[in-house]
């Protein structure tokens, strides 16, 4: 008993030390990450540190190892700490309403990141910051449009069945395809995000399409597809860059490597700063109650070989 | 008697001390709003852990409970959405698969004298993929009954005892009088003392074990609804790794991994110790989240030595831990 009395009166004299000394003009917001599956995801991490640090506020980031669980409750531990946002990059769609209830209970406003959910009451959350993926398929196609001057029979790489961010990609490339009747997209098959089935499925469009003579450029919904594809381009004798053009998305540092050493073309860039359009539209909330639209697209841009060292070196370390 | 609750008391003093800690460390930290976060968070686990403690007090392990979780959540989502069963009877029925899976369990591990941990792995997979079965994606759960049953909390100054962390309270209390205070409670016992001199003491060890791992898997279809509750989904890839959670709750809180010997309160101690370490690195909010994993992990291994030390300094001076 003496004991823990001892250790009370210590810890309560601790609690009054550090108490006091903690500065209460700062901003803090709790950022619910989903975990470090991917290096985009471990990019979207650093850069919100970044982003915290350069606009002065304290970012507390807890990781859900892809547990929803883990990150309800990381929210209700924000919101138990009293933060003044909270960030939530969802594992999942469903299941949020009761938390996010208990949020705005406790006036604290929610920014989702990089993905939505569903929710009948969309007022349980200030907006959602993410890309448009229709879009980056159409950026995608635009370069293409102009890069190939005659006709051109296109393969297309598709992204994991049924994942939305596939069909968005496929639904915006096609678009612009549709409206250029140089354009014709010959094969199209899923490599599910992965290099090796990106390679795999390469393989086997090189060899329907007469040794790969008859392609004039690879589409794939992701950069790794790409990097697989161009091994099998390479495998089959052909150069990848200029027998068969290269166009993908994400834009992850191996894309730029090989863009710099001439073999892909042109990558749209998935931007992993998710955090700082995130950051501004808090703060200016904040300052004058500006509400945000329910949606903040992030920046989409297209990278080509040009300045494919220069962003490789910038991008290596923060994947 | 201080003895035999030396462990009990040693995972008591370092919840207490780490609370403190907390509490020193965060200015917000004492709030009735974190300690009732606390119970919330960890009901499910919470209540996965009162069934282990009689699974591993009996000297057995049960590795199925988490995907026993998932199934049940699955189900939940599945009854209550397209199949349009009430909530309640849904309840029901997920009660009784669990009880009914786990005793299927036992009768296996009895009649055929497989060890409990090949028994229950099997069972995990079983569980796991069944719920796969059901759906691949998480099913939302929107019947009104769940909204309801989530607002009903318990106001404490400032903060909400939610009614899952009520559920596991009543829980861990029923489970504390079944151990402790009944004749099935002393049967647990005897089993994980010593399973041969049990069945000499006239012990019904069947009808027991198959009690035992029945009782561990209701309370898992239970933990199953909380979590169903918890996050209004069924979700097949829910609650991954949770039976280890609980076997380290229940190590933790000092009950003997060889069976005979521990609390049911210890247990509830040995969530609570988790959730905190969990707790305290989102208020830090710069640590890495896998330290909580570190922290068990330190904890579980100096736990067990503790345990092991114990045991060699009384083996022989005639204090028997029967409880």
């Amino acid at each position: 008993m003496m004991r823990c009395k001892f250790i009370g009166i210590m810890a309560l004299a601790l609690v009054a030390a550090t108490g006091s000394a903690r500065a209460a003009d700062r901003l803090v917001v709790g950022f619910s990450q989903i975990g470090s599956e991917s290096g985009w995801r471990a990019a979207e991490t650093k850069v919100a540190k970044m982003e915290a640090e350069k606009r002065g506020i304290e970012l507390k980031i807890s990781d859900a190892q892809q547990k929803e669980e883990n990150q309800i409750k990381a929210v209700r531990s924000f919101i138990a700490q009293g933060v003044d946002a909270i960030f939530i990059a969802p594992v999942v769609a469903t299941g949020w309403e009761a938390v996010l209830k208990e949020a705005k209970d406790a006036k604290i406003p929610v920014i989702l990141l990089d993905r939505g959910i569903d929710v009948k009451d969309e007022g349980l959350y200030l907006t959602v910051v993410r890309s448009d993926a229709v879009y980056e398929g159409q950026v995608a196609g635009e370069w293409l449009a102009k890069a190939a001057t005659g006709a051109c029979n296109i393969v297309e790489l598709q992204g994991t069945v049924g994942a939305s961010v596939a069909i968005d990609r496929k639904k915006g490339f096609e678009k612009i395809v549709s409206e250029t009747p140089r354009l014709k997209i010959v094969r199209t098959q899923s490599g599910d995000f992965t290099r090796a089935k990106g390679k795999e499925v390469m393989e086997s469009f090189i060899k329907a399409e007469n040794g790969g003579k008859t392609i004039c450029a690879m589409y794939a919904h992701n950069d790794d597809m790409a990097i697989g594809g161009i091994q099998a381009i390479k495998a089959a004798g052909l150069k990848p860059g200029k027998d068969i053009l290269v166009v993908s998305i994400d834009g992850v540092p191996d894309i730029f490597k090989a863009m710099a050493d001439g073999e892909a073309n042109a990558s749209v860039e998935l931007t992993p700063d998710m955090a700082g359009p995130a950051f501004d539209a808090l703060l200016a909330f904040k300052a004058n109650g500006t509400v945000p639209p329910k949606w903040i697209k992030t920046t989409t841009r297209l990278y080509q070989p040009d300045t494919a060292k220069a962003e490789y070196e910038r991008r290596k370390d923060l994947y | 008697m201080t003895r035999r609750f030396l462990p009990l008391l040693t995972t008591t003093g370092v919840f207490v001390a780490g609370y403190l800690l907390c509490m020193a460390e965060f200015h917000n930290f004492a709030t009735a709003r974190v300690a009732c976060n606390l119970l919330t968070d960890n009901a499910y686990l919470g209540i996965t852990a009162v069934g282990m403690t009689f699974v591993i007090l009996s000297g057995g392990i049960d590795l199925s409970v988490g995907s026993v979780i998932a199934f049940t959540t699955v189900f939940l989502a599945i009854a209550i959405g397209p199949l349009r069963i009430p909530p309640l009877m849904a309840f029901l029925i997920a009660l009784a698969i669990g009880a009914a899976f786990g005793a299927a369990m036992g009768a296996v591990i009895h009649a055929l004298g497989i060890p409990p941990f090949i028994v229950t792995l099997a069972g995990m997979f079983l569980a796991r993929g069944a719920s796969f079965l059901l759906s691949t994606e998480s099913v939302p759960i929107t019947h009104p009954l769940y909204a309801m049953l989530n607002d009903l909390s318990l106001p404490i100054s400032g903060g909400r005892l939610g009614l899952i962390a009520i559920v596991m309270l009543l829980v861990f209390l029923a489970g504390g009088i079944l151990a402790h205070r009944t004749r099935f409670g002393a049967n647990v016992f005897a089993l994980g003392g010593n399973p041969a001199s049990a069945r000499l003491m006239g012990v019904p060890v069947g009808r027991t074990l198959i009690l035992i791992y029945m009782l561990s898997g209701g309370l898992a279809a239970l933990s199953g609804i909380v979590f169903s509750l918890y996050t209004s989904a069924g979700y097949s890839l829910a609650a991954t790794g949770t039976e280890l959670d609980a076997i380290a709750a229940v190590v933790i809180g000092g009950v003997l991994l060889t069976g005979g010997y521990g609390y049911v309160f210890g247990s509830f101690v040995g969530i609570l110790i988790q959730g905190l370490i969990q707790t305290f690195i989102t208020f830090d909010g710069t640590l890495s989240s896998w330290w909580t994993k570190i922290a068990v992990g330190a904890l579980l291994f100096s736990f067990i030595g503790v345990q092991r030390l114990f045991q060699v300094f009384w083996s022989g001076s005639g204090d028997v831990d029967t409880a």
